[in-house]
């Protein structure tokens, strides 16, 4: 069904009673022309943009758990892209663009709120550092100002200016990025891949691919039973590693738990996204009030999606550090969720050695804010055979060929990303 | 997470730092690029009982190779790693 002002009124003269399912709860078909594994955002965004861009609408997403399961609903909302790498700049602007038009593609109120995004800096060398990283957005036509103290002063009273160790010496600001609601996000793209054709398949978990005799994958095997592909795709994020192994593949990449904190809901405080630069710390209030924030991931390999107090300790004291006043306020929620953490820090998407099966994976712990554009190239690559002319840095065998992008500039240790 | 280290006892996760995986071996400085190539950037990423370099730091300065599993966070045991570990207790 269509939402619209109209639908909201004849909905309300029948006391809502009629409201249908916002997407189709699919039984699997014996055959897909594509398969995606994973339903999460990534994973439904492709599904969306193979069906509306490139025409393939005999496909199917099978999620081994429910819709908004996973990262989708462990996330901290956040959707940015000021990138400074070659690779990184162009893609994350590709999803920015996207994001400015998601609800009217898709008919779904995603409450993407572009209220800034601001990174904090602390020394001279870091304002440098930052300066530069604002020109290379500006000269790629992203939004980017460089804002001393005095600016920040009028627009964010309650930082601790004047910390000894770290005094909040200005920031870079991204107007243009800000949040959006993350559940609404799966919900908008399972509802527009749904209207298209696409079956969303939960409850089914893959266990294995289908080969013929040169290797080639003709489907996959799941605790539903054998579904038959032409070409099948991999958005799996922290299980990443265990369905490649599936195909015998090993990846560069580990798996890492990420937590994320929800306080208790004040009246209205931190006007946009803020990270504090001398720390792992960011920060924004969603609209209900609760204060949203992060850290570092917990550092050790982990499956579990739940992590442990040293970092809960950490952030918070990050947090303190920064706005000293949220002392004050009580922690409601905390939970972690399983990050595809990858050598450089930077996505991979890319075909596989495996004939018919196509990774998207290595997002780190920064793949929401990638949502729209991972769906939209990671299609192009499927549809097509070819990568996207933006995401043709991220490929699979970079790491062998020294042609990194690794926008930390820590190296191969995925805990440091 | 606590780890009771054989040198110092039960201490809390915020005293170690974490390496990785212990299982992969540095290649021969005369093996092949995939070999190094394999060494540094492949990994098992195993979903279960792993075998792990932890150290630690705010203890005893050792590295210690700690059998953890990845899907509960629960630690089954705790040795001193090969090389300066071992060679505290002589193994």
């Amino acid at each position: 069904m269509k939402y619209s002002i109209f639908s909201l009124a004849r909905a309300a003269l029948t006391g809502h009673k009629n409201w249908q399912p916002t997407w189709r709860d699919a039984a699997p078909k014996d055959r897909y022309d594509v398969i995606i594994i994973g339903g999460g955002g990534h994973g439904l965004a492709t599904a969306w943009f193979l069906a509306s861009e490139f025409g393939i609408r005999n496909v199917a997403v099978l999620e081994k758990g429910w819709i908004g399961s996973g990262n989708a609903g462990r996330n901290t909302t956040i959707i940015r892209s000021n990138y400074g790498l070659p690779g990184n700049t162009g893609f994350y602007e590709l999803s920015m663009k996207l994001w400015e038009r998601m609800e009217q593609d898709l008919n779904y109120n995603a409450m993407v709120s572009q209220r800034g995004v601001l990174n904090l800096y602390h020394s001279d060398a870091q304002r440098d550092a930052f300066a530069r990283r604002g020109n290379t957005m500006r000269i790629n036509g992203i939004d980017a100002e460089l804002l001393d103290q005095a600016a920040l002063r009028k627009m964010l009273p309650f930082l601790n200016f004047d910390n000894a160790r770290f005094p909040v010496q200005g920031g870079l600001l991204q107007r243009r990025g800000g949040t959006a609601r993350h559940d609404a996000v799966v919900w908008g793209y399972a509802h527009a891949a749904s209207e298209l054709g696409v079956d969303i398949i939960q409850n089914c978990e893959v266990t294995g691919f289908t080969r013929d005799a040169n290797g080639k994958v003709t489907g996959v095997e799941t605790s539903r039973g054998k579904i038959g592909a032409g070409k099948v795709g991999m958005a799996v994020a922290g299980s990443s590693s265990r369905v490649a192994a599936m195909a015998g593949l090993r990846l560069p990449i580990e798996s890492h738990v990420l937590q994320a904190f929800v306080s208790e809901a004040i009246k209205p405080l931190i006007p946009g996204v803020m990270t504090f630069g001398a720390g792992h710390f960011y920060v924004s209030q969603s609209d209900k009030g609760g204060l949203v924030f992060g850290g570092d991931i917990d550092g050790y390999n982990s499956y579990a999606q739940r992590g442990n107090l040293p970092v809960v300790e950490d952030v918070c004291e990050g947090g303190m550090a920064l706005i000293p006043m949220i002392g004050r306020v009580r922690l409601l929620r905390q939970w972690g969720g399983i990050m595809d953490m990858s050598m450089d820090g930077s996505p991979i998407i890319d075909k596989s050695p495996v004939d018919g099966l196509y990774i998207n994976a290595g997002w780190c712990y920064g793949g929401f804010k990638a949502t729209p554009g991972s769906g939209f190239v990671f299609a192009h690559l499927i549809a097509r055979d070819q990568s996207h002319k933006e995401a043709a840095l991220f490929r699979l065998d970079r790491f062998q060929r020294g042609a990194m992008i690794d926008e930390k500039g820590q190296g191969a240790q995925p805990n440091l990303h | 997470m606590r780890i009771i280290c054989p040198f110092c006892g039960e201490r809390e996760l915020g005293e170690f730092t974490y390496l990785g995986d212990a299982k992969p071996q540095r290649p021969a400085a005369d093996a092949g690029e995939d070999a190094v190539y394999d060494y540094v950037y492949l990994r098992d990423n195993i979903a279960g009982v792993m075998s792990e370099h932890w150290y630690h730091g705010g203890g005893c300065r050792t590295w210690l190779k700690v059998t953890r599993n990845t899907l509960t966070h629960e630690i089954s045991a705790v040795e001193p790693a090969a090389g300066a570990g071992a060679a505290k207790v002589g193994a």
